[in-house]
């Protein structure tokens, strides 16, 4: 079989003692990064990005540690969710309805634990998938013309868009505000500056990191301020910390369902891990039934969304890996660290750089193993950590995100744009406009722009071009349904209410 | 009722309004690049104002912005982040950096003297973190006095 000699390969280059080292810590990171309030896989990435290109690391070894810390938070949000019912990123908010249930009755030993098995069930089996999907995606997207590409961008946004906020047109404005950005500076195929208004600083461009940084970290800083923390954790109890053997079996069949489904949600562009959580507890609650008593704190409520998040967490990859285009937030995050190590994903990434791809798989498999050894026994450690009070982590936060951004490109001016994108996160959040496709259209705009570019010289101008191949119709027409079907099942998916204290999609 | 989608879809159509005209000016096409670089700009450009216009013509509820002292402490946090981005390059890591997280610190929780703690303790330690664990090249203190 194929699969195994590329998985072979894979932890070839994973299992490396550095590499090793590298997940425990990225595990170890995302753990607490997912656990805190306010930090959840996004930005928590986000601001470790331009710290690991300082480092000089190559692009296994910050693959390797930049994916650990996805997954690492993907574990670490229910940790929140269950103790202080506040999800520690929003695919968590779903484990927070049986969870912190649960840990009134006393059981939250038993709820980590469970929920624990659950991420790694979710987590590992979606990775197995992502092993064997992947490369048949991938020779299909070989099929893809630049006219293709543009279809396929516009699908992103448009899916993304429709699940992102509530109101269509304000995630439409936010997408066509990432892709103006994204045009500021040098045009490469005709040598003239867009948009500059002659200054020279944006004749490079707007870093996409500068926009990340800014919009996902530094925008919380000003909303802990308004708050004054009041969602922080202060005196979490945690008793003795027992292993549920007969009640975790119970919940097998629920697990592996769950890990399906979210998957499957994952690899839909723009759906990602929060529909998949969501989705899988909406669809054991109704297995279940009345007498399942979800919603009291049972362990199939906190098996479901978990094993539903993390499945999907590892879909999400599958379309970010062979397409290029990211399915959620946090996906887009990491294709920013491969477009920082120069890694175009794509179809021609499994051919060019196999130890790339198998090597980042393999190092998925093993950071879950390393998560579920470091979620179970170990979670006690992550229980004292989640009381560090915000006036320490907020701070902490913002020295991170400017000396990582200083560190790349040593300018205040690159500071000052972030500061400038903080200040608009905050307000975009505020005003319900999701930030997810503003960061979107930054990283895609040039290539989107590029694909449209090329398809019109290779067609001589003729626009019907884009509408040429069953792939590209295929893709157009999802898109149109991607983005208008939310109008009309908004409605019949309402969410439970929960409070929410961190509306940063995932 | 002036609302805050409004106004904000009003600024929007005027900056796309800038931006078409600015890629207006920008140069045609030519054989080996059919569609120039000013096209998707202005296709850009009309889908904002597209949308902006939705956001006049039917905007969503207000959104529940802080009362005015809470604007005004985050324009406060706004200004020293600014001067803390001017001040990292000449005045070196460590002073300019306590005063700012201090700041923030004192905003979120305001107890001054765990905010001066905090200001110091984690000055000092990213220092040490940056500089020696993770190898980033940064200076402690001004360049002139570090000679």
């Amino acid at each position: 079989m194929e699969i195994f000699s590329n998985l072979a390969l894979g932890f070839s280059i994973a299992l490396t003692p550095f590499t090793l080292m590298l997940a425990v810590i990225g595990c170890f990171l995302g753990t607490i990064i997912g656990a805190l309030p306010g930090l959840g896989p996004s930005n928590g990435v986000a601001i470790l990005i331009p710290i690991t290109f300082s480092m000089g690391l190559d692009a296994t070894a910050a693959l390797v540690l930049l994916t650990s810390v996805y997954y690492g938070a993907m574990y670490g949000g229910r940790i929140s969710s269950i103790l202080l019912n506040i999800p520690g990123d929003e695919p968590a908010m779903m484990t927070t309805l049986d969870g912190y249930p649960m840990a009134k009755q006393g059981r939250a030993g038993d709820a980590l634990v469970i929920s624990g098995v659950a991420s790694f069930v979710g987590a590992f089996l979606a990775t197995i998938a992502l092993a064997m999907v992947a490369p048949y995606l991938a020779r299909i997207a070989y099929k893809f013309g630049p006219a293709e590409y543009f279809a396929l961008y516009t699908l992103a946004f448009a899916t993304l868009g429709g699940m992102a906020s509530k109101n269509q047109a304000k995630a439409a404005l936010a997408s066509f505000i990432g892709l103006a950005i994204a045009l500021v500076g040098l045009d490469n195929n005709s040598g003239f500056n867009r948009f500059t208004g002659g200054n020279l600083h944006l004749s490079d461009g707007i870093d996409f990191l500068v926009a990340i940084v800014g919009l996902f970290a530094v925008s919380e800083v000003f909303f802990f301020i308004e708050t004054h923390g009041k969602d922080s954790a202060v005196g979490v109890k945690l008793g003795k910390v027992t292993i549920p053997w007969a009640e975790m079996w119970s919940t097998r069949w629920t697990m592996i369902r769950s890990s399906v489904v979210g998957f499957v949600a994952g690899v839909l562009p723009g759906a990602g891990a929060s529909l998949g959580s969501f989705m899988t507890y909406m669809m054991e609650k109704g297995i279940a039934g009345d007498k399942g008593g979800f919603g009291t704190g049972v362990a199939k409520g906190v098996a479901a969304p978990e094993a539903g998040n993390n499945a999907a967490a590892g879909g999400a990859l599958v379309p970010m890996l062979t397409l290029g285009v990211p399915g959620s937030g946090t996906t887009a995050v990491l294709l920013a660290v491969l477009m920082t190590l120069n890694i175009t994903p794509g179809p021609t990434l499994f051919a060019d750089r196999p130890e790339v791809v198998w090597g980042l798989i393999a190092s998925l498999l093993i950071a879950n193993v390393v998560l579920l050894l470091m979620n179970v026994p170990m979670v006690k450690v992550f229980v004292k950590i989640l009381m560090v009070p915000p006036a320490v982590l907020l701070p902490a936060v913002t020295m991170i995100s400017f000396v990582g951004i200083y560190s790349l490109s040593g300018s205040y001016f690159d500071l000052v744009l972030m500061i400038i994108f903080g200040v608009v996160g905050y307000a975009f959040r505020k005003m319900d406009i999701p930030t997810v496709p503003v960061i979107l259209g930054i990283l895609l705009g040039y290539q989107m722009e590029n694909n449209l570019r090329h398809a019109m010289t290779l067609s001589g101008g003729e626009w019907t071009y884009l509408f040429s191949s069953p792939i590209a119709i295929g893709l157009w027409i999802a898109a149109v349904l991607g983005f208008v079907a939310p109008m009309f099942l908004r409605g019949l998916l309402k969410r439970p209410e929960i409070r929410d204290a961190d509306e940063l999609v995932d | 009722m002036i609302r805050t989608d409004r106004v904000f879809g009003v600024v929007v159509i005027l900056a796309a309004l800038a931006y078409i005209a600015s890629a207006y000016n920008l140069p045609q096409g030519s054989m080996f690049d059919k569609l120039g670089p000013k096209a998707f700009p202005i296709i850009v450009g009309a889908g904002a104002l597209i949308s902006a216009a939705f956001l006049v013509l039917r905007p969503d509820d207000e959104p529940d912005w802080p009362p005015v002292p809470t604007l005004l402490a985050l324009a406060f946090a706004t200004l020293v982040l600014v001067a803390y981005a001017y001040a990292l390059k000449p005045m070196g890591f460590i002073v300019p950096t306590a005063i700012a997280a201090g700041v923030l610190s004192y905003q979120i929780t305001p107890k001054p003297l765990s905010a001066v703690l905090v200001g110091i303790g984690l000055s000092v330690g990213l220092f040490v973190i940056f500089k020696y664990a993770l190898g980033l090249s940064l200076f402690a203190f001004p360049r002139a006095l570090m000679g």
